[in-house]
């Protein structure tokens, strides 16, 4: 088996690999419509191959308050997923879902604390979503995906990202970022890293008869 | 006027005077700060992982413990330090999520702060305090004139170390 390293991403792999968020996302989106019961639009996902050092500044600053769903992956593709959105953007997706009891102005939907019940729901939406995501690589590749359950960190960004940065650090200077933008009345940002392994990426590839 | 330098991943910088050097959002990563506090020159790296020798793609230097403190050490050194005065602080190390990853990064954070320690003491420069391991993110700020390590976390009042 060839040795592949992220350097080697050349600009076909890449464009296989912006498909595949491509796919994931908008099948991400679809689920998240169907949960909160109405039209989400999504813009076209960005997939970017980043350096450490840029990360941060992508996703709006280290030090940005932000809402990260955490999983394991395993199967025929082993690794990691991680979904993050800024602390507003899920506080607005769980008033959602929780009709409105944060609150109705920016203000206080961004001042509401998460308690025990607020923390379920958005588990609850990170599972749907990732697993939408997931589903959706999966049929796609015809490889089995089985995630975990997923765990939730509210924290600063960089300390969310050093996460699957770490783990992209094993075998790399670079990280692979698909940042999503949904819309339906307020604007969400939500970003899926997904890492796979070094051989899962192979066998992605191999699948969709890229190498 | 005083500067603060930001230090992002796998980063590092020295700086001297009343600048300083910050770092945010430190997760599992470890901010090593050194500093000699006579010449009042000092320094931060962000370190990723704990061992270069463990893994194969290790050309990025600044990405590990044991080769980020070296490169730290000799750029304060080549910017007028002295090796035998230099003192270390360090701060991060969490574990953001209770069970990560593959094997190999369960538990980094952990495995990132002995590894710092062991470093630190292969050079023979004292570590006078850390703040490291929990559960939370920290965004640190160094001072190499006066020596000052300050932490913030989220929902947590400022610490100094």
């Amino acid at each position: 088996m060839k040795d592949l390293s992220m350097e080697e991403l050349t600009s076909q792999y890449y464009d296989v690999l912006k498909e595949l968020g491509n796919i994931g996302a908008g099948n991400a989106t679809t689920a998240l419509a169907q949960l909160i019961g109405c039209k989400v639009d999504m813009s076209v996902p960005q997939v970017q191959l980043l350096e450490f050092n840029e990360l941060g500044e992508i996703v709006g600053g280290e030090d940005e308050i932000m809402v990260g769903i955490y999983l394991q992956v395993e199967g025929d593709i082993e690794g990691s997923m991680m979904f993050i959105q800024k602390k507003l953007s899920a506080a607005h997706l769980v008033n959602k879902l929780m009709c409105g009891m944060l609150g109705v102005d920016d203000e206080e939907i961004a001042s509401a604390e998460f308690g025990e019940m607020e923390c379920s729901a958005i588990k609850e939406v990170g599972n749907i979503i990732t697993g939408a995501y997931l589903n959706a690589l999966s049929s796609l590749t015809g490889l089995k995906i089985y995630p975990s359950v997923p765990q939730l960190g509210i924290d600063m960004a960089g300390a969310l990202l050093s996460v699957p940065a770490v783990e992209f650090g094993l075998f790399a200077d670079k990280i692979l970022l698909v940042q999503t933008k949904f819309s339906d009345d307020v604007e969400l940002d939500g970003y899926f890293i997904l890492i796979p392994d070094m051989e899962s990426y192979e066998k992605i590839l191999k699948v969709l008869g890229v190498m | 006027m005083s500067e603060v330098i930001k230090v992002g991943m796998a980063d590092m910088a020295v700086c001297s005077g009343d600048d300083a050097v910050t770092t945010l959002g430190l997760g599992s990563c470890i901010g090593i700060a050194i500093r000699d506090p006579s010449a009042g020159i000092g320094g931060l790296v962000h370190i990723m992982l704990p061992d270069s020798t463990e893994i194969r793609n290790n050309t990025n230097r600044l990405k590990f413990a044991d080769t980020g403190i070296e490169d730290l050490v000799n750029e304060i050194i080549k910017k007028g330090g002295s090796k035998s005065r230099l003192v270390a602080k360090i701060a991060g190390g969490a574990q953001m999520f209770s069970s990560g990853g593959k094997s190999d990064t369960i538990r980094v954070g952990e495995r990132n702060a002995q590894a710092s320690r062991k470093k630190l003491m292969e050079l023979k420069i004292p570590l006078l305090s850390e703040d490291t391991g929990k559960t939370y993110g920290r965004t640190v700020v160094f001072y190499p004139k006066t020596g000052d390590y300050v932490i913030r976390s989220v929902g947590m009042p400022e610490k100094k170390i």
